[in-house]
């Protein structure tokens, strides 16, 4: 088993990175790896409560953030100045997560086999 | 590890993040518009500095050389060709291609 990192500092659906990510998230959980999911800059934004994507025409793929605890998927951590910076606390995110600074996030990067960005 | 940038430091907040999250002694190596970073005389060479102190810094000399800023290169940079590229993410079991 190999220790998989998903890095994603992109906003949800201005670009396809977000969901492009999720889907290789649940693939590699399918292979039963050692997932983590980083969200840092703009791809805290991935994880807000509340999104209501019918009126742009674009699946509201957010709920599938709260399913991944059903494929042992438990490794979510956000960094905290990218929230901060954004005025958003744990309290406006769908799923919980675990808030960490830049260093500890670079000490958990360290430890990987692979670390995909998104 | 091997962090590697490939934006412009002008343009996304890549460089910061990369700079924040980044372990003392890590490698960071710049390609394509990630360069420009390497160029002295900046808004941000005083970050660059510090980051030479603290990290081991490379840029992609091509890259560098298309850009027309390898007369700029600023010291403590080290400048590699394409091979150099390789042995980097032979000699540091993980790399983050930042994107």
């Amino acid at each position: 088993m190999k220790k998989f990192m998903f890095v994603n500092r992109k906003a949800p659906y201005g670009t396809i990175y977000a969901l492009e990510s999720l889907e290789v998230v649940l693939i590699t959980a399918t292979f039963d790896q050692d997932v983590s999911l980083v969200f840092m800059d703009d791809g805290v934004y991935e994880l807000v409560k509340g999104q209501q994507t019918k009126g742009i025409g674009i699946k509201n793929f957010s709920p599938s953030y709260r399913a991944l605890e059903g494929y042992d998927i438990e490794k979510l951590y956000v960094d905290q100045a990218s929230l901060e910076r954004r005025g958003l606390t744990p309290a406006d995110l769908l799923v919980s997560v675990e808030v960490l600074d830049k260093q500890a996030l670079g000490e958990l990067m360290q430890q990987q086999d692979v670390v995909l960005s998104f | 590890m091997l962090h590697i940038i490939n934006k412009s430091p002008f343009q996304t907040t890549t460089l910061d993040s990369c700079l924040d999250t980044a372990l003392p002694g890590s490698a960071i190596l710049f390609i394509e518009d990630g360069v420009y970073a390497a160029a002295q005389g900046s808004a941000i060479q005083e970050r660059m500095r510090v980051a030479c102190s603290t990290f081991k810094v490379f840029a992609l000399q091509p890259d560098m050389d298309a850009r027309g800023v390898t007369a700029k290169a600023m010291e403590g940079v080290t400048l590699i060709d394409y091979g150099g590229f390789v042995d980097l993410t032979v000699q540091y079991s993980t790399s983050h291609t930042w994107l």
